[in-house]
């Protein structure tokens, strides 16, 4: 690429040193994103600082770092199973929506991404249509379908009705990845006799793995992050988290230390997850498929 | 693009098909069932045809849901795209800072949402919270739960916190996929900073840009749990989003058949900006490469 304009490197690259020279005032970028990154973490500072005192030093008095820093909010958490348990449920219904969300997703993405069939434009409005349809809307039916089928207060019913909008956006993201992959490979594998399952799971699943992970982790945070429906759809047994977190308002006023230890506790999976995929983070919003 | 056209690739999206048909069609008809009639309890419903329709779109709550709702999508919209792309610009392009930067900031797209509600509450409070008390002790007067323009405020201010994330890494990812070579060239020419964002970056991010905004548009204007979960549509009416009242109609009241007329007009507009979505997101970058602006 370099070889063919070698005469003229010098003179660019001497242009290029001049440009740079001239161009480097006093670096003031960092602060923009500070100062931003500073107001996102405020609330959640405040939530973390409340979530280690006592009820009584959160109403009597304004601190800025705890004075007794106290575990005893988080302490009633642990030790209570109808506390506990939300977290439970709402892993259980979040990592069954992504695991059916990919594993339904994967094929029709690809059959989107590599051929053209009756309906197919339509199809693909139709399943992104879907992404957008307000959850305000489907509560009342959704509670209507899963009681004549029974399921309503178990996880399997959240985890199918996250699906609405984990599925198509599954499939947007995967089909994203999948088209990136040049189509010579599955020629070259059907030759080489692979079957197409055989190529499917050996060949091309391994190839998108980025692409796997980062439709995960949107299943995973949009499930996670959803209230309205997994909240309706549950009684007891399979309630999540963020609904049980309403209990603290009880007859003596608000149990203000036990809900923000709670609050404290939803962010921390979230973090994880999203520590754990950081550097695809990046290239899945690339594709602008979220 | 050269896709070849096989029919058979219908039985790969079948499951999606059938499992998206169930959560999606059968509560559809649902409602379109409801929308339609009227009951007097007991599991006898009758036809009353469009009236419910007639009525909806006639009312004056349902106006000013989507009024509200409207205004809403728009001032954050304003306000999240620019900043969105200021913060994008500014952000370090590699090094140790990147992760850290990206991890921090999608934090709060991974709070659920009646949490991020929970910690605007607490942090409005006058009484226990930071931003309650610091206003209270700059002599601001400030109550979220009384005063309509400090509820609104509040709200603004926190789909800006939770939202504008999503509109950062977006440009971001766009900025980062500009190669190098675009800036030397820029440098080259003395390009100012202005020039270099006017006709480099801002067209570069053209499609990701289209994407944010059009997500912030939907997402604001289905807005339910966190403007709950903070004011409970109050005071008064005031933050009585579409959702809200939606839900309120549906589930509080139990009026079914206005509900269910109110859910599909609200649907039919989100269904529509959605088909105007699709189809500028899939002309962008193919047909027309050159349009800029």
């Amino acid at each position: 690429m370099s070889d063919n304009n070698k005469p003229t490197t010098h003179l660019v690259e001497g242009a290029l040193r001049q440009a740079n020279q001239m161009k480097k005032p006093k670096n003031f970028r960092w602060f923009t994103p500070s100062l931003y990154i500073f107001f996102l973490m405020l609330p959640i500072y405040w939530l973390v600082n409340m979530s280690f005192k006592t009820n009584q030093e959160i109403l009597s008095k304004f601190t800025l770092i705890p004075d007794n820093p106290t575990l005893s909010n988080y302490a009633v958490i642990f030790s209570d199973p109808s506390w506990y348990n939300g977290y439970i449920n709402s892993i259980i219904y979040v990592v069954m929506n992504t695991v059916i969300s990919i594993s339904v997703a994967l094929p029709a993405a690809y059959a989107f991404s590599r051929y053209r069939f009756l309906g197919d434009k339509h199809m693909f409005f139709w399943l992104l249509s879907n992404r957008m349809a307000p959850a305000a809307v489907f509560v009342l039916p959704f509670f209507q379908l899963y009681s004549s089928f029974g399921l309503i207060d178990t996880h399997i019913a959240v985890a199918l009705a996250h699906c609405l909008f984990n599925v198509p956006l599954a499939v947007w993201i995967l089909e994203g990845f999948m088209s990136g992959i040049p189509k010579e490979i599955d020629e070259t594998a059907y030759i080489d006799g692979y079957s197409f399952p055989k190529f499917f799971i050996k060949v091309f699943t391994p190839l998108i793995a980025s692409g796997i992970g980062v439709a995960a982790f949107f299943c995973f945070m949009f499930s996670w992050v959803e209230l309205l429906i997994a909240r309706t759809l549950t009684t007891v047994d399979a309630k999540p988290i963020a609904a049980i977190m309403t209990r603290t308002v009880g007859a003596s006023g608000v149990d203000w230390g036990v809900l923000a230890a709670a609050g404290v506790l939803t962010i921390i999976p979230g973090a994880l997850v999203i520590y754990f995929v950081r550097n695809y983070i990046a290239k899945g919003f690339a594709l602008g498929r979220v | 693009m050269d896709k070849t056209y096989n029919n058979k690739a219908w039985l790969l999206v079948i499951p999606v098909f059938l499992l998206v048909a169930l959560s999606a069609i059968i509560p559809i008809m649902t409602v379109v069932n409801y929308s339609v009639q009227d009951t007097f309890g007991g599991n006898k419903f009758f036809w009353v045809g469009t009236e419910w329709f007639t009525d909806v779109l006639r009312s004056e709550r349902f106006h000013d849901a989507l009024g509200r709702n409207l205004l809403f999508s728009f001032i954050i919209l304003c306000i999240e795209i620019p900043l969105g792309i200021l913060i994008a610009l500014s952000m370090p392009k590699k090094g140790i800072w990147v992760p850290i930067c990206l991890v921090l900031m999608a934090l709060p797209l991974l709070i659920p949402w009646n949490v991020v509600g929970t910690i605007w509450q607490i942090f409005g409070r006058a009484d226990i919270g930071l931003l309650g008390h610091t206003m209270a002790a700059l002599g601001i007067d400030y109550n979220y739960s009384s005063n309509v323009f400090d509820a609104w405020a509040t709200i603004i201010i926190m789909d800006v916190w939770h939202w504008t994330s999503l509109v950062v890494l977006l440009c971001y990812a766009g900025l980062v996929s500009i190669p190098e070579a675009y800036y030397q060239a820029a440098r080259i020419d003395g390009a100012s900073k202005w020039s270099v964002f006017r006709y480099i970056q801002l067209p570069k991010m053209q499609g990701v840009l289209i994407i944010a905004f059009l997500l912030r548009f939907m997402d604001s204007f289905m807005i339910y749990t966190e403007p709950f979960v903070l004011t409970g549509g109050g005071p008064g009416n005031s933050t009585t989003f579409l959702s809200i009242d939606l839900v309120k109609q549906a589930i509080g009241q139990f009026d079914l058949g206005p509900a269910a007329a109110m859910s599909l007009v609200y649907q039919l507009i989100v269904l529509l900006v959605c088909y105007v979505f699709f189809t500028v997101m899939s002309n962008v970058g193919t047909d027309k490469p050159e349009v800029e602006e």
